[in-house]
């Protein structure tokens, strides 16, 4: 429903043509609204952008409500949030809504990346809106670190005390960077107030921003959809897509089902089901920080578990099998893989740098070097994917066993994360860690062997 | 992608099952069972009862107001004032202790901790098996012991209640199966399993071990109702939000369906 200036009233259209010479109001209505053409296609996974940025707003919304009553003082603030919690008038049901929100954020953008691999979103030309994409995650992560010490219970202090002390293992700097972002010896009054700042101003401007140039870069390109096909490839007259919608009104008219369905989830678990059964508020962080008292198990959220299970899973077997694998990949490099001689030597060299550290590295060392590689894996995705289609629907065999792999290994490393290491949970890690990594290293082989099945012209559709 | 589809729900339903039936679980001592019933004002209220008169001299419930107490409990305020109120003159003061944390330390060795939030720190049934396994131990410094928190600091508190009971030993959970706490007998020497651990009558008290596992549950409700005030009306704005959002979600199905009548 493009705006056309003849369709409005005469003193509306006067307005608007008043607006539209000095700021480009119909314009950007049009262009990003009316008439941005998406794919009429869009299945289930296509809800989760909407609701990310729905997610976005409810925690800005709630979080400014909590701020009002919120202290981010070390002697006040866990007394403030009960406050909120019993005094202020549906306080609890604010806190909640940030507090359990904050993982219906990451569930939404779990699977909104999700829906990035499997559709080839990440693929040309959309290299940049995947890249935009995989900062918004990183950010998002630390804004939810930040914010889950600020109840300071027991579990917040403790788990900002184990994640930061991770930045020890930097060599030279790393116990004055840590002291640094601290702003003291331990986690105390100092770095709670300025993780408050960084957690209500500078990362929820990070994000916004983030999310614009997210939007800015997906508008150039266009929209994906679950055929992986150009749906410009297939033009009216008018140029416009055959078999695409304006994303006003139809697709937001959609959406509106799934923000009406993931209400129902969220708000189902904010009423019925608030602990989410101790995983989503941990029963520790109910008694106030003490730095005196380390809890017995000390967990991150359940978002940030398969990072955390890959960390712990690097002790010195991990590493002994790395160096196997290093050595192998040096012994397949000389004997089958067909590359120029200088680059053989290149990696070559590279594989005995990164040899030498394994063996004389520290596994808490690697374990933070995993960790941080874990995450940027995600960014290289565009890259490594060579299959000559972009959807599931349509990719090779190879691929599908290699995700269904990589999505197992995801979840137990997630679920390793919340529980104490035993030996057999570690090993377990251990391995899960190895397939993790084997899915992006292995990723250019195993996308482009196999038989694709042929895409189709036009997207696949049957109107209701 | 069907498969994967599949494959993706049955391993987020596995983790989020296991992850919460193992948080819940927590770290596995034997703890018996806790029937609560949040919308039952007279057992609340004898939980409050029994707080303010055995538990509110020693230990704080510093984020609680006695007025808020009154009013979600169904409690009158000259009732509360006059009963319930006996460490502050104002309704809408919080309840602390009268004990100095100072003095509480130098005598138990610890100071008290507050017990706002003690049912979302341990869970009710914890509480409900810790409140009946206090025996009488010469050896510890109180001449109390615990059999689930073994050599807390805390004396029985409750014991003119419950009586005097002495530890057997530990129980053959396999052979006894499950424990129906309430089917206690009433009668001194005869014998008892709470948690793990079978015990004694010697002395009995003001309350048979019936009458004093229904009191000890109703304190276990009032602490998991003063833990989160917010959850005797959460679940009713919860249902009539729910409510909404599914007639919401149906209206915005028949209207999507309208829009996208002319997409062929």
């Amino acid at each position: 429903m493009a705006i056309h200036r003849h369709d409005n009233h005469k003193s509306a259209n006067a307005l608007m043509e008043w607006v539209d010479k000095r700021f480009p109001a119909t314009k950007v209505w049009n262009e990003h609204l009316a008439e941005y053409m998406a794919a009429k296609n869009f299945n289930f996974w296509y809800f989760f952008g909407s609701l990310a940025i729905l997610m976005l707003v409810v925690q800005i919304a709630t979080g400014i409500f909590l701020t009002m009553h919120y202290k981010p003082d070390a002697e006040l603030a866990f007394a403030s949030v009960e406050y909120i919690m019993r005094d202020v008038p549906f306080g609890w049901l604010v806190r909640y809504l940030h507090a359990i929100g904050a993982s219906m954020f990451f569930v939404v953008i779990y699977l909104h990346m999700f829906r990035g691999v499997i559709y080839g979103s990440h693929r040309e030309p959309r290299e940049l809106v995947w890249l935009i994409g995989c900062v918004i995650f990183v950010a998002l992560m630390a804004e939810a670190f930040m914010g889950y010490l600020l109840p300071w219970g027991n579990m917040s202090y403790w788990g900002a005390q184990v994640i930061l002390s991770l930045f020890d293992v930097i060599p030279f700097v790393g116990p004055a960077l840590t002291e640094w972002i601290r702003g003291d010896f331990v986690i105390s009054d100092a770095t709670l107030n300025r993780f408050f700042a960084f957690h209500v101003i500078l990362l929820p401007l990070i994000l916004v921003a983030l999310v614009f140039l997210h939007l800015v870069a997906l508008h150039q390109v266009g929209s994906n959809n679950p055929d992986g096909i150009d749906i410009y490839d297939n033009v009216d007259d008018d140029g416009k897509p055959l078999d695409g919608v304006a994303f006003f009104p139809y697709i937001v008219i959609k959406d509106l089902i799934g923000v009406a369905a993931f209400l129902i989830v969220y708000l189902g678990v904010v009423f019925f089901w608030p602990d989410g059964g101790g995983v989503l508020l941990e029963k520790d962080n109910f008694a106030p920080a003490n730095p005196l008292q380390t809890p017995p198990d000390i967990v991150p959220l359940w978002y940030f578990t398969p990072y955390y299970s890959i960390l712990r899973a690097s002790t010195t077997s991990l590493l002994f099998a790395l160096q196997i694998i290093t050595g192998v990949i040096v012994l397949w490099l000389w004997l089958r893989a067909k590359i120029s001689l200088i680059a053989k030597v290149a990696f070559t060299g590279l594989a005995v740098c990164v040899f030498a550290g394994l063996v004389f590295g520290s596994g808490k060392a690697w374990g933070v070097i995993l960790m941080a590689a874990a995450i940027v894996c995600f960014f290289l995705l565009p890259w490594l994917d060579r299959s000559p289609v972009l959807s599931v629907r349509y990719r090779s065999l190879p691929f599908k066993i290699a995700l269904a792999f990589f999505l197992v290994a995801f979840f137990i490393l997630g679920y390793l994360g919340m529980n104490a290491p035993t030996p057999g949970k570690t090993l377990l890690a251990q391995i899960c860690t190895v397939v993790y990594f084997a899915f992006f290293a292995l990723m250019p082989w195993f996308t482009s062997i196999g038989k694709t099945k042929p895409e189709p012209t036009r997207v696949t559709y049957e109107a209701h | 992608m069907k498969k994967l589809s599949v494959l993706l729900v049955t391993l987020i339903s596995t983790v989020v099952i296991g992850s919460s039936a193992f948080a819940a679980g927590g770290h596995g001592a034997a703890v018996d069972e806790v029937h609560m019933n949040m919308s039952d004002k007279a057992s609340l209220q004898n939980g409050a009862k029994l707080f303010v008169n055995y538990c509110l001299s020693c230990h704080s419930a510093e984020y609680s107001r006695y007025n808020r107490v009154a009013e979600d409990l169904d409690i009158p305020l000259w009732q509360l004032k006059e009963n319930l109120m006996f460490t502050t003159e104002k309704e809408g003061d919080l309840m602390k202790t009268t004990m100095p944390a100072e003095d509480a330390k130098k005598w138990f060795g610890v100071t008290p901790p507050d017990l706002s939030l003690v049912a979302r720190v341990r869970k009710p049934a914890w509480i409900y098996t810790y409140l009946r396994a206090f025996y009488q131990d010469e050896s510890s410094p109180s001449g109390w012991n615990n059999s689930l928190f073994e050599n807390v600091a805390m004396p029985h508190a409750l014991y003119e209640l419950q009586g005097v009971q002495r530890k057997v030993g530990k129980a053959d959970l396999e052979s006894h199966g499950p424990i129906d706490a309430h089917a206690a007998s009433d009668a001194v020497g005869e014998q008892r399993v709470v948690g793990d651990t079978v015990f004694e009558l010697q002395h009995p008290g003001k309350l048979s071990p019936a009458e004093f596992d229904k009191a000890m549950a109703d304190l276990t409700s009032f602490l998991s109702y003063m833990a989160e005030p917010a959850q005797l009306k959460r679940k009713t704005i919860g249902v009539y939000t729910i409510a909404f959002l599914i007639i919401l979600m149906l209206l915005c199905i028949v209207l999507k369906a309208e829009y996208w009548r002319d997409v062929h």
